[in-house]
């Protein structure tokens, strides 16, 4: 039996008096891949800022109800939300690389956790851009800026910049929306892999993408979640219409 | 039809081009042909004089240098701080309103009105007498509204989503200004600094206002020394009637002009490497 690593309990997220998501209840299991789907709109993205406390940084935005990170509260007084989002990376759908070189962009992550001996940061920096798979693209250029990387590349590098500081969880909204066919399938190749050592949430529009990686989809319309379990259920057996008609792209 | 219309309008920027760059051209071909004969290393290192053929801008060159680097010193870390407390920090009430129009109103308040306000504080209230530092002071509270805007405008730039990213990774909220907005708004806050400066080296009316001398034989040794500037020896002498002293100003706007434009080329070299680096700093 898989442990849960994030518990939502009636979570609710309003925008001033805008309601964006509606008593949303679910688990995420260790070691899975969770798949976020559901029509543009549909309160994803908020779902998943509220699991880092990203949505803390957005004016107007206010949260109801529980997120358990193993057990203890995230919106909890004592919680930091600084130490949170060490344990909780984030990757977002527009590649965000610094316009720093790619080595000080891994580093970062740990730089600013004070950590600065030159050895450990030249191993670690190794380390996630090979578990980002972007190692044997970049070895030999570490010190040239991110900004000279492809569209795909720039995404395995805010992949490994998020990996170096060994976050247990890896949000990830559409990350794969900018990208093409081939690099796209180099991050679920990626992700795939990466399962094995972390928890993935993923947010897409893709549903063969999400047929493909996820282990659980939750289905959202509307700010509610309108079904939620193993890929399976959602794809071949859901239990609600609406489910049917979204997965089958009959509208969205 | 289209094309000739695209035409007039290239014809017309043009000849707006051609008149400012004329008048421009005229104005420094008169200046350069009344004083750079004037220009000699007497002329650099003597102070001013009854007799013009004798007199100098040593003091008024070096008071420019002191008023300059010292308004620096005391306008850019307010500046820089301000924006950066009203672009991260400031929630968005009425208070941060009005002190938002407020700096955008100062930035266009007449250069004398500062002069005056100098006057009566730096010079009467708080007792700095008619010194280089109720100058510097005075010129830093002149300047202070535009290193406020340009800075604010560069940090501005920098783009949430960067910011974002570096909070995903734990940054706290100095790290992020620390580590990315700040380098990464170092070129435009810098662009605004030099702005900022080459406007108080030639700034003469507040100058004026707080009672600067004109006739200084002497390198000011102290904070609390009275001081002379170069547009205020360029004003004296241009105002007297003999001739060879009008020479005497020609010479001492090319050097104004001179100092100007090395300042302006030594901070453009700066924030050109500083461009480059933001692509690899440490
Ligand atoms: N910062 C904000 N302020 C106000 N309303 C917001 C804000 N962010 C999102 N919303 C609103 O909340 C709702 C849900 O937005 P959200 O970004 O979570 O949707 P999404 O499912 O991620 O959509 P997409 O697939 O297009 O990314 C939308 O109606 C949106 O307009
Ligand atoms: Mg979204």
């Amino acid at each position: 039996m898989k442990q849960i690593t994030l518990d939502i309990r009636s979570l609710h997220v309003y925008y001033d008096s805008f309601h964006a998501v509606n008593n949303v209840s679910m688990t995420i299991l260790e070691h899975t891949i969770t798949s976020i789907i559901g029509p543009s709109g549909c309160g994803k993205s908020s779902f998943l800022r509220v699991m880092n406390r990203m949505n803390d940084l957005v004016p107007h935005a206010r949260i109801m109800g529980e997120v358990l990170f193993r057990g203890a509260n995230i919106y909890a007084k004592d919680m930091c939300e600084i130490e949170l989002r060490r344990r909780i990376g984030m990757v977002f759908q527009k590649p965000n690389p610094f316009p720093f070189s790619i080595f000080d962009n891994v580093a970062f992550g740990l730089r600013i956790q004070k950590k600065h001996n030159k050895t450990f940061l030249r191993e670690r920096v190794e380390e996630s851009l090979r578990r980002a798979a972007l190692w044997d693209e970049v070895y030999d250029r570490l010190h040239q800026s991110a900004l000279e990387l492809s569209g795909g590349q720039q995404q395995r590098l805010c992949i490994a910049r998020a990996l170096a500081i060994y976050p247990d969880i890896l949000l990830m909204d559409e990350p794969c929306a900018s990208l093409d066919p081939k690099a796209t399938k180099r991050i679920e190749e990626l992700l795939e892999k990466l399962k094995e050592e972390i928890t993935i949430v993923i947010v897409t529009h893709n549903m063969q993408q999400a047929r493909r990686i996820s282990d659980y989809v939750a289905f959202f319309h509307t700010g509610e979640l309108v079904e939620w379990g193993t890929s399976e259920d959602i794809f071949d057996h859901p239990q609600k219409q609406l489910t049917k008609e979204y997965t089958q792209g009959l509208f969205g | 039809m289209r094309k000739s219309a695209d035409r007039l309008f290239i014809a017309g920027a043009l000849a707006a081009l051609g008149v400012a760059l004329l008048t421009l051209s005229s104005l420094l071909v008169t200046v350069l042909f009344d004083g750079l004969s004037r220009i000699d290393m007497q002329f650099l290192t003597s102070f001013p004089s009854r007799k013009p053929e004798e007199a100098g801008i040593l003091s008024s060159l070096v008071g420019s240098i002191y008023l300059t680097g010292l308004t620096a010193l005391i306008a850019v870390p307010l500046g820089i701080g301000s924006a950066v407390y009203l672009e991260q920090y400031a929630k968005k009430n009425w208070f941060n309103l009005l002190m938002e129009i407020n700096i955008g109103t100062l930035a266009g308040v007449p250069s004398i009105i500062y002069g005056l306000l100098g006057l009566g504080l730096f010079v009467r209230i708080l007792h700095f007498d008619r010194s280089l530092l109720a100058g510097s002071c005075t010129l830093a509270l002149l300047i202070l509204p535009i290193v406020i805007l340009a800075s604010r405008e560069a940090i501005r730039t920098v783009s949430h989503d960067l910011q974002h990213g570096a909070f995903a990774l734990g940054a706290t909220e100095s790290q992020v200004i620390r580590r990315v907005v700040f380098p990464l708004a170092l070129p435009g806050i810098l662009t605004g600094v030099i702005l900022a400066l080459s406007r108080a080296i030639g700034e003469t009316a507040p100058l004026i206002a707080i009672g600067a001398l004109t006739y200084i034989a002497f390198l000011p040794d102290s904070l609390f020394a009275p001081f002379t500037a170069l547009p205020i020896q360029i004003f004296n002498w241009v105002s007297r009637p003999q001739p060879a002293f009008h020479e005497n100003a020609a010479a001492g706007i090319i050097i104004l002009l001179v100092t100007t434009l090395l300042f302006n080329a030594a901070a453009i070299l700066i924030r050109n490497s500083l461009y480059s680096r933001s692509a690899r700093p440490s």
